[in-house]
């Protein structure tokens, strides 16, 4: 079976930064409602760059891979770097998707920006429920 | 079936991704066979013009092809050509129902009552109606076996009930339901029977007398017609006193500026130029239909439906959502294989070229009844070959061990 990329197997079996951020000073939830993907994404800024990113979420292999990688590659990044990220750029690096499922592997980029617009002060702790 | 049935489908010779198409989403909508398509094309070669205006002879000839597609759809269900009305789908044919029985029967406090079951389509209009006239929407629960829960049912019918909307055949669970018995339960506290049989039309014999209900409501696109064109039976004297949904040209009787009158049914429901040719192409998938019995259609299904559900319930990985039982379902599957979203299952196999369906299938109260997000669906009609059930298990199996 062609199946899927490498890497979206790997970060989908092995989700990377999965977890809640306690001093996230921007979050947001995007979800898809045709199939019930739903992913929570938080970020740590700190001195005008990425400090901490994590994911939280539920949903196919492809959404997860997605948000699990897009925080990888984030962290550390300057803010100015991370907003002019294109949909493209993410699509590569999951490493092609099919175009069928381009608003699964999208979902956790559109979370991304909207936490970068809700940015603020650090939250005060929040209990580690999941999304 | 036999392999002339095969070859009469042109779609299914084309190939997705490299390999040979094995199309599993008939409930979604069906292929269609050549002469259904010739039948169109031939209607638009020879024989198109506006239907109900003209007095020139083309008209007449026109007229007359539309009027025969109704009463093949007529015969086919056991009905009168008179209480055949053509609309642009089930979705629609359901919507007047709801809107014309709000009118005429539904009153602040007055209850109407669905299933949890129900595709979007037989469930919103009914949720429109109950809120714009005050009443109130109650639901009749699913077992866990996917059956109708009849006592439920039953504790939930009062006089106050004024509409019963029920499926004849879940899109999603498959499960047939005892729409008679359910008729005549409702009947007795003085409430409509409405149905949606989109599911129930294309795939077993079904005799409008026999269901028992009063309004029945299918669509073209699933029964190997062309889209656009559906379907609502209505009882005649249930049909007299429905107002229309759509009003305009070829419905009324007389105009003025401040008043008309309506037409009398079907004509009073197709208001606007109807899908002439799409009814012409739905006469043809009538035939070719009736020409392989529609007690042929429903045993091929079954036997379908057997062979996938034998191989999903030997798969422990794999739960199934329905009756499971061949005689007791339409010729489709409801799956889920564990920790797997249904969209990763259709997407690894669409690779294979083996279409199926993933996602909520327009019943997403149903689906959260079963507290699940979503569902994949592997469905049938005459078309499909036991080899390509088996081919789809097989690959089934290639996308457990990819994604386990």
């Amino acid at each position: 079976m062609s199946g899927y990329e490498e890497i979206i197997l790997d970060h989908w079996r092995r989700p990377r930064n999965k977890g809640r951020l306690p001093d996230a000073t921007g979050s947001a939830v995007e979800a898809n409602p045709l199939c019930g993907d739903i992913v929570r994404l938080e970020v740590k800024v700190q001195d005008g760059a990425i400090a901490a990113a994590r994911f939280t979420g539920e949903g196919c292999a492809i959404s997860l891979a997605s948000a699990s990688l897009l925080t990888e590659l984030i962290t550390g990044k300057p803010v100015a770097e991370v907003e002019r990220m294109k949909d493209e750029d993410l699509l590569a690096a999951l490493g092609g998707v099919v175009k069928t499922r381009l608003s699964c592997a999208l979902l956790p980029l559109r979370a991304l920006r909207r936490a970068l617009a809700s940015e603020g002060p650090p939250r005060r702790t929040l209990p580690p429920s999941e999304v | 079936m036999d392999e002339r049935i095969r070859n009469d489908f042109p779609i299914l010779g084309r190939t997705v991704h490299g390999k040979p198409l094995v199309y599993l989403d008939s409930a979604a909508t069906s292929m269609k066979p050549i002469p259904v398509i010739e039948a169109e094309a031939r209607f638009y070669r020879e024989s198109y013009a506006n239907v109900r205006r003209g007095v020139y002879a083309l008209a007449a000839e026109a007229n007359e092809r539309y009027e025969e597609a109704r009463g093949k759809v007529a015969a086919l269900i056991g009905a009168g050509p008179g209480e055949v009305v053509f609309t642009h789908g089930t979705t629609e044919a359901l919507n007047l129902a709801a809107w014309g029985l709000g009118e005429t029967r539904v009153e602040p406090g007055d209850e109407i009552l669905v299933t949890e079951m129900e595709h979007h389509a037989n469930l919103l209009p009914w949720q429109e109606i109950a809120r714009r006239r005050g009443a109130r929407l109650a639901a009749a629960a699913v077992a866990p076996s996917g059956e109708l829960d009849l006592d439920d049912l039953r504790a939930k019918l009062s006089p106050r009930t004024k509409v019963v909307a029920l499926v004849h055949v879940s899109n999603v669970l498959g499960t047939v339901n005892p729409v008679a018995e359910v008729a005549a339960e409702a009947h007795r506290v003085g409430a409509i029977v409405v149905v949606d049989a989109a599911q129930s039309v294309p795939h077993l014999p079904v005799d409008v007398g026999d269901l028992g209900a009063d309004l029945v409501a299918f669509s073209g696109h699933k029964m190997l017609g062309p889209t656009g064109i559906g379907v609502l039976w209505g009882r005649n004297d249930l049909l007299a006193e429905l107002p229309p949904l759509l009003t305009g040209g070829e419905m009324v009787r007389e105009v003025w500026l401040n008043w008309a009158t309506w037409d009398d049914p079907p004509a009073r429901f197709e208001g606007g130029t109807p899908p002439i040719a799409q009814a012409v192409g739905l006469g043809a998938a009538v035939d070719y239909l009736r020409a392989i019995g529609m007690e042929a259609v429903r045993r091929h299904g079954e036997e379908l439906t057997a062979l996938a559900l034998d191989g999903l319930l030997a798969r422990p990985h794999v739960t199934v959502y329905g009756p499971s039982d061949p005689a007791a379902q339409g010729a489709l599957v409801a799956f889920n294989l564990a920790g797997i979203h249904p969209h990763d299952v259709a997407t690894l196999l669409d690779q294979e070229g083996i279409a199926i369906r993933g996602g909520h299938h327009c019943a997403q109260p149903l689906h959260r009844r079963f507290g699940i997000p979503a569902s994949c669906r592997a469905s049938f009609h005459v078309y499909t070959t036991p080899e390509e059930v088996n081919q789809f298990l097989s690959a089934l199996d290639r996308v457990w061990e990819d994604l386990r």
